[in-house]
C-alpha cells in the first residue's frame, strides 16, 4: 500500500514534468504576449524594457528553468494582465468552479444512476426506452445551445432565474460559497443543470449497460434461486458490482469538468477557472496558462489516485501494487 | 408416500424468430425424499431448462406453458410470483455448474449467506452468520468461521462449490436441483463432493435432482435415472435398470460411448450424427435419423412402453435378455 502510494507520486511527478515542458513550449509558440499587452504606439525603449523585465529576451530553455526554479520556491509567477500572483488568482476563482461542478455532478449522479438502473432492470419497457432516448439527447445536443435555450426560457421569458453571474456568496465553514445563500442557489442551478446533461447521459448509459450485464450473470440467477426478492438482488448484489465502472467515469468526469467547464462558464458568465483560462488564452497571459494547466494535471493525478483507492475498497480482487 | 418432487407434463416453450421452440416437452418424473434422480442428456437436450422450469425461473421469451410441479404436494405453478419466490431457497434450492460464477465476487461469503438466510427467516445478522457457519460445517469446509470472512476469489473451485451447496442447504429444502454441479471440478474433488451429496440425501431426506451429461457420474450416484433427448424424457427407471439393461437405443448408444467400459486400443462406438435443432425436429421420434433400429413406423409419435417401472418412449425398445 505504501509502495503503491510512493509509486503513484513518482508517476505524478513525471507526468507534471512532461506536461510542463509541453505547455511551456506550446504557449511560447502561440505568440508574443508583449504584442498584445503593449500599446502599438509605445516607444522601442519601453518595449525592450518590458521584454527584459519578463525575461523574454532569454533563450527558451533558460526561461523554462527560471520558471521551474521559481515554482520550487512556491512562486508560480504573476499574471501579466491582472498583475497579481497566479496562485491567488486561480484560488480566487476555484470556489466558483468547484461549487458549479459539485452541484452538476451531483445532479447527474442522483438522477442518472437510478434512471440507468431502472432502464437496465426493465430494458424493454416504455420508460426504459424513453430514458435511453433522453440520454442520447443529453450528450449529443451541444452544451452552449442548451445553455442559451435555458436562459431564453427561464431567465428571459419566465423571469424565474437570473441569466448569469454568481450571485450572493455566504460564509460556509472557512470559505465563501454561493451554496450558502438562496440567491446563490438561484444563480448556480441553471448552469449546473446545463453542465450536468452530458454527464447524466453518460451515467445513464453506463449504469444501464452494467445493469443489463449483471442481470444475466450466474450470481444473480443463483440469488434468485435462493428466493431473494428483486429489490434485494439489485441493491444487495448488483449495485456494488456496477459501481466499479461508475466510480472510474465519475472521477474522470469530475476532473474534466473542473478543468474545462469553459463553455458553460462562458455562456452563463460564471466567474470560474474555465472562464479564467479562456480569457488568459485570448490575452496570451502566459504564467496563468502554464500554471493553470500544471495544476489541472495535478488535479487529475489526485482524482485518479482517489479513484484507485475506492476501487480497491469496492472490488476485493483489486490489489494495489507499487509503481504499476 | 408422497413424492418430494412430482413433475407432471412439464412443457416449456421459447418464442424465437424461427417460431415456437419446445425446449421441455411433456416431461414427467417423481423423486421420493432421500432419493437422488439423475437427469442425463447431451447439451441442448433441455435438462437445464427443466431445472429452471421447476423453480419458475424461466425468463422471457421463454415460458412454462403446461404441466404441474408439485413439491410436498404444493403445485408451484398455481402460486403467485411472491409465494413462488418464498418457496425458492426454502423448499426447493438449486446449485449451478460454474462455482466461479455463482457467488458474487465483491461480497464476502458470509454476507451472501446471511442474506440468503434472512430472506426466509428473520433473525439478527450474527445469528444468520452462525447458521451459515453450521451449514459450511455440514459440507465439510475446514475452519468455516474464517471462510465466512473470505471473498469468493480466495477460495478454490471445490471450496466454492461446497459453499454453493451449503447455501442450498441453509433452509433444509425438500428438493435440491444440482445443474452440472461437479462438471467444472477436478475428478478427485468431484468424487469427494459426490460422496457428500449421497450422504446429504441419506441424512437430510432431501430429494435431489442431479442434472449432468456424464452418465458415468450418475451411474455411481443416482437411485433413479431419466434420460433426456430433444426436450423429452426417452427412458426412465432405476439406476440398475437403465445402466444394466437400457431399453432405448439412445441410452444404449450413450452407454456404449463411455470409454471406461471398453477394452483399451479398440475404436470407441459413437452415436452417428448430432443432436437435432429444437426448431427443426424430425417428425415422429426425434432420435430416428440417428437410430440403428429406426423403421418407417418411427415417423409416427413413439408410444410409452412401461415394463417393471422402467418406461421407454420408443417403437422398437431393446428387449432385455
Amino acid at each position: 500500500m505504501f509502495g503503491y502510494l510512493v509509486g503513484r507520486l513518482m508517476q505524478a511527478a513525471v507526468v507534471v514534468f512532461v506536461m510542463s515542458v509541453i505547455v511551456f513550449v506550446g504557449v511560447y509558440a502561440i505568440g508574443n504576449p508583449i504584442d498584445v499587452m503593449i500599446d502599438p504606439g509605445a516607444s522601442q525603449e519601453i518595449r525592450e524594457n518590458l521584454i527584459r523585465q519578463y525575461g523574454f529576451d532569454q533563450p527558451l530553455w533558460l526561461q523554462y528553468f527560471t520558471f521551474v526554479g521559481n515554482v520550487f520556491q512556491g512562486d508560480l509567477g504573476r499574471s501579466m494582465v491582472y498583475n497579481i500572483p497566479v496562485t491567488s488568482l486561480v484560488f480566487s476563482r476555484l470556489p466558483a468552479t468547484l461549487e458549479l461542478v459539485l452541484v452538476s455532478v451531483g445532479i447527474a449522479t442522483v438522477i442518472g444512476v437510478p434512471a440507468g438502473m431502472y432502464a437496465g432492470y426493465r430494458p424493454n419497457g416504455i420508460a426504459a426506452k424513453l430514458i435511453m432516448a433522453l440520454s442520447v439527447l443529453g450528450f449529443s445536443v451541444p452544451t452552449f445551445w442548451i445553455g442559451m435555450l435555458l436562459i431564453m426560457g427561464f431567465a428571459v421569458n419566465l423571469g424565474w432565474l437570473p441569466s448569469g453571474g454568481r450571485g450572493e456568496v455566504g460564509q460556509f465553514l472557512w470559505f465563501k460559497t454561493s451554496l450558502a445563500t438562496t440567491d446563490g442557489w438561484a444563480h448556480v442551478i441553471m448552469p449546473a443543470v446545463n453542465l450536468s446533461l452530458f454527464k447524466m447521459g453518460l451515467m445513464i448509459r453506463l449504469t444501464r449497460a452494467g445493469m443489463v450485464e449483471a442481470m444475466g450473470t450466474d450470481y444473480v440467477r443463483f440469488a434468485r434461486a435462493q428466493g431473494l426478492p428483486d429489490r434485494q438482488i439489485v441493491f444487495g448484489h448488483i449495485m456494488r458490482n456496477i459501481s466499479i465502472p461508475l466510480v472510474t467515469v465519475f472521477g474522470l468526469e469530475l476532473g474534466s469538468t473542473l478543468a474545462f467547464a469553459v463553455v458553460t462558464e462562458t455562456v452563463f458568465n460564471w466567474p470560474g477557472v474555465g472562464k479564467l483560462i479562456i480569457d488568459s488564452i485570448l490575452q496570451l497571459d502566459r504564467p496563468v496558462m502554464v500554471s493553470y494547466l500544471v495544476m489541472v494535471v495535478l488535479l487529475f493525478v489526485m482524482i485518479n489516485l482517489v479513484v484507485d483507492l475506492i476501487y480497491a475498497q469496492l472490488d476485493p480482487r483489486v490489489r494495489l501494487k507499487g509503481g504499476s | 408416500m408422497t413424492a418430494a418432487l412430482d413433475v407432471k407434463g412439464l412443457t416449456t416453450r421459447f418464442e424465437t424468430r424461427a417460431g415456437h421452440v419446445t425446449a421441455v416437452n411433456d416431461v414427467s418424473f417423481a423423486v421420493q425424499p432421500g432419493r437422488i434422480m439423475g437427469l442425463v442428456g447431451e447439451s441442448g437436450s433441455g435438462k437445464s431448462v427443466t431445472g429452471f422450469s421447476i423453480l419458475g425461473l424461466i425468463d422471457a421469451p421463454g415460458e412454462v406453458s403446461a404441466g404441474a410441479v408439485l413439491i410436498d404436494g404444493i403445485d408451484l405453478r398455481q402460486l403467485s410470483d411472491e409465494d413462488l419466490r418464498k418457496m425458492r431457497g426454502r423448499k426447493v434450492a438449486m446449485v449451478f455448474q460454474d462455482p466461479m460464477m455463482t457467488l458474487n465476487p465483491v461480497l464476502r461469503v458470509g454476507d451472501q449467506m446471511a442474506m440468503a438466510v434472512r430472506v426466509h427467516r428473520p433473525m439478527s445478522k450474527p445469528d444468520a452468520l452462525d447458521h451459515a457457519r453450521k451449514a459450511l460445517e455440514v459440507v465439510g469446509i475446514p475452519s468455516p468461521a474464517e471462510r465466512l470472512k473470505a471473498y469468493p476469489h480466495q477460495l478454490s473451485g471445490g471450496m466454492r462449490q461446497r459453499v454453493a451447496i451449503a447455501m442450498a442447504l441453509l433452509h433444509s429444502p425438500s428438493v435440491i436441483i444440482a445443474d452440472e454441479a461437479t462438471t467444472a471440478l477436478d475428478v478427485s474433488i468431484q468424487g469427494q463432493i459426490l460422496a457428500e451429496v449421497r450422504e446429504l440425501a441419506d441424512t437430510t431426506g432431501a430429494a435431489i435432482v442431479w442434472i449432468t451429461h456424464d452418465l458415468a457420474v450418475v451411474s455411481s450416484l443416482a437411485d433413479d435415472i431419466c434420460v433426456m433427448y430433444a426436450g423429452r424424457i426417452v427412458e426412465r427407471g432405476t439406476a440398475e435398470q437403465v445402466i444394466g439393461g437400457p431399453r432405448h437405443p439412445y441410452t444404449q448408444g450413450l452407454l456404449d460411448s463411455i470409454p471406461a467400459l471398453h477394452e483399451p486400443g479398440r475404436k470407441l462406438p459413437q452415436i452417428p450424427g448430432s443432436t437435432p435443432q429444437l426448431s427443426r425436429l424430425p417428425e415422429g421420434c426425434p432420435f430416428r435419423p440417428r437410430c440403428p433400429r429406426a423403421t418407417d413406423l418411427c415417423r409416427t409419435e413413439p408410444p410409452l412402453d412401461v415394463r417393471d417401472e422402467q418406461a421407454v418412449l420408443c417403437h422398437h425398445p431393446l428387449e432385455r435378455a
